[in-house]
């Protein structure tokens, strides 16, 4: 069990810098997930923790120790990796007491503990197999049973569900957050699925470009976005960004669930409580439960998501209404968030109650 | 057990006429024939330049006949094999066969191993050397004879002028019995690590690099990685290096010819060079059919060997 510390890493392949001078504090047993679009830099970032990759400047610390300068074994870590990284000669058992086996572990020592790991991923009956002879969904056992029988400090994974279809990622998604709990170490989790981020961890890095853009707790992240980079990767579908009323340094964004659509005909609704936009709709997504709708307004095209059991048909003409409590404003150019709107804009606020 | 079932007759449709039948049948043939007949060029040149020539020795290997005299020959059964074995040169060339595979298999599947392994990297310079060491593969193994002969004259040869240079006696090379096998041996390698080296860099570098992460994560020391995660993994390609070296050193004649026509005394007559001896130099048909045959056996066995003992350990992904 151990905190983790990057202070102002960097990592440059060739002459590409991929890491950008990267600060941040995994706090000791926290599920922290790295998230991002693809080639942003996070497993990059994770492969420095591990020792895989060297860092070209900076400083990592895990625990109260620098561990710059020790090769992966020594950090007392252990890493989930895509493929699995099993080692298709051995079998099951030597694959999770090799690792064992090279720290001096004795033969007795390391049956018990390999039977006892095995137990808990459900892993029994196979310990003799060939990873080739085993499912995928039993291949991420057997990779997490390895890096479980260890006891490491720190768990590292990267996007180690991405090779399991939907099902098996829902259950195994919610067996990591149990095993998390189980063990009270710390994990470090890399996805670029903004879903697997979300219900899995508790405190995000969002990042991108070889930057972290925002790190905060999943609901944090959701419902205050630093910028309008968050604000359109977290959220499904994306915030929509539309110029602002009278501010053209200044950008608002509103999450398509906190919309409404009215009828065209509606005129009750108070401009001071809400922005209207009129449109038409353009084309529907049925999701389920609930639908999508694009709508084409004067300010571009918005979605906005509502109850599929509220059907509005395609070219209506109607109003969009999105409450100002509910609209995000961006500075244009840096992309930072302004301020939370609690009421209509400054220049027409007129009562002073706020 | 399938019962037989009256066809119900259902009225309206009317059963096949017997032409229909007739085409059917001529179709269902075309079809069964279709897949043979696609495969009948390959089969037909297969045949009449693989099988039929090891069929025609086998058979020829029973006769007593010469090659001035192809009117005239005489059925004599095993007699040419018997003669064979008895033979004490023969035993000589079977033993000299076995040495030189042995050698050149072991030594130089060993050295290319290694040479793999050091040239198994990304900087431009192993690409270089990797390019060097494969040369030889590609020039024709007479100009290799004729090249290393010169190296190895022992008065103006450049190994014994290096061996001087240091201070070390000369060497006498091809011209004793004892290194002369040496040096044929010696040359093999030299021709055949560049090819081997490069099967074992790619089979290397096939090898998955995480698996190599997982195991610096898991504190394994470099030369169990090498015998638990390397080797295992590569076994695929040491089998496949071992049977075609083994079959191309029984094969070994080029050099040979060139190089020391199979003496001194005897000393490196192999198998291919003394079937080539027996028919094209003393006529003996009967003796140079019997010696394939019997080289084909032994190249056959020692196949079926390595499927059987290796193969079985082979890992295939
Ligand atoms: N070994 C490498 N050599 C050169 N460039 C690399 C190497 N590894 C990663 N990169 C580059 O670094 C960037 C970030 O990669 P990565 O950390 O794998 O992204 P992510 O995991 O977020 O998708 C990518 O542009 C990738 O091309
Ligand atoms: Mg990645």
């Amino acid at each position: 069990m151990a905190r983790v510390e990057l202070n102002q890493i960097t990592k440059g392949f060739q002459n590409q810098t991929v890491v950008k001078g990267v600060n941040l504090v995994i706090p000791d047993g926290s599920f922290t997930v790295l998230v991002g679009p693809s080639g942003c830099g996070k497993s990059t970032t994770l492969r420095m923790i591990a020792g895989l990759e060297s860092v070209t400047s900076g400083e990592i610390q895990i625990g109260d120790q620098v561990v710059n300068q020790l090769p992966p074994g020594k950090r007392d870590v252990a890493m989930v990796f895509q493929n699995y990284a099993l080692y298709p000669t051995m079998n099951v058992y030597d694959n999770i007491a090799y690792g064992l086996r090279n720290r001096g572990t004795s033969k007795k020592d390391c049956k018990i503990l390999v039977e006892e790991i095995a137990e808990i991923v459900g892993l029994t009956p196979y310990l003799k197999r060939k990873p080739s002879q085993l499912s995928g969904g039993q291949r991420q056992r057997v990779a997490l049973a390895r890096a479980m029988v260890k006891k490491p400090k720190v768990f590292l994974m990267d996007e180690p569900l991405s090779n399991l279809d939907a099902k098996l990622r829902n259950q195994m998604r919610v067996e990591l957050t149990s095993l998390h709990k189980q063990l009270g170490s710390t994990f470090i989790y890399v996805t670029h699925d903004q879903v697997e981020a979300m219900t899995m961890g508790d405190q995000i890095v969002v990042m991108s470009e070889g930057n972290i853009m925002q790190v905060a707790a999943p609901m944090d992240l959701y419902q205050e976005p630093e910028n309008l980079f968050v604000a359109q990767f977290i959220g499904s579908p994306a915030m929509n960004i539309i110029p602002s009323e009278n501010d053209s340094q200044t950008l608002w964004g509103f999450r398509p669930e906190k919309a409404l659509i009215m009828s065209d005909a509606v005129t009750t609704v108070s401009t001071n409580e809400m922005i209207t936009l009129r449109g038409s709709i353009v084309s529907r997504e049925i999701l389920g439960a609930d639908s999508l709708y694009y709508v084409e307004t004067g300010k571009g095209r918005v979605v906005v998501k509502m109850d599929t059991d509220q059907t509005v048909e395609l070219q209506t003409s109607v109003q969009v209404c999105v409450p100002y409590s509910h609209i995000y404003e961006f500075d244009r150019d840096s992309g930072n968030r302004v301020q939370r709107r609690e009421g209509k804009p400054a220049p027409t606020l007129a009562g002073g109650m706020v | 057990m399938r019962k037989a079932v009256a066809a119900p007759q259902i009225s309206g449709i009317s059963n096949p006429t017997k032409q229909q039948v007739r085409a059917g049948v001529t179709q269902a043939w075309m079809e069964r024939l279709r897949p043979y007949l696609y495969v009948a060029p390959a089969l037909t040149f297969f045949f009449l330049f693989f099988l039929f020539p090891i069929a025609y020795v086998i058979y020829l290997s029973f006769f007593d006949w010469t090659l001035l005299n192809l009117e005239e020959m005489d059925w004599v059964g095993f007699e040419n094999y018997s003669a064979l074995l008895a033979e004490s040169d023969f035993h000589q060339v079977l033993w000299n066969s076995l040495v030189y595979t042995v050698s050149t298999v072991v030594l130089g599947i060993l050295l290319s191993f290694l040479l793999a392994l050091w040239l198994n990297k990304k900087a431009k310079v192993y690409g270089v050397i990797q390019a060097a060491v494969f040369s030889p593969h590609i020039i024709s193994l007479v100009s290799v004879a004729m090249l290393w002969m010169w190296l190895m004259d022992p008065q103006y040869g450049l190994l014994n002028a290096l061996l001087e240079m240091v201070g070390l006696p000369g060497y006498t090379w091809l011209a004793e019995t004892k290194s002369a096998m040496i040096s044929l041996i010696l040359v093999s390698i030299w021709k055949g690590v560049g090819y081997n080296t490069l099967v074992f860099i790619a089979g290397m570098q096939s090898i998955p690099r995480d698996i190599y992460e997982a195991a610096d994560l898991d504190q394994s020391p470099w030369w169990r990685t090498l015998t638990r995660i390397t080797i295992p993994m590569l076994s695929p390609t040491l089998f496949f290096l071992l049977v075609i070296n083994t079959v191309s050193s029984f094969q070994v004649f080029d050099t040979i010819y060139v190089m020391t026509q199979g003496g001194p005394i005897n000393s490196t007559n192999m198998l291919v060079f003394y079937i080539y001896e027996q028919g094209m130099d003393f006529y003996n048909g009967g003796a140079a059919s019997a010696a394939s045959v019997i080289l084909l056996g032994l190249v056959g066995i020692l196949t079926f060997l390595h499927f059987r003992v290796m193969g079985k350990r082979v890992h295939y992904q």
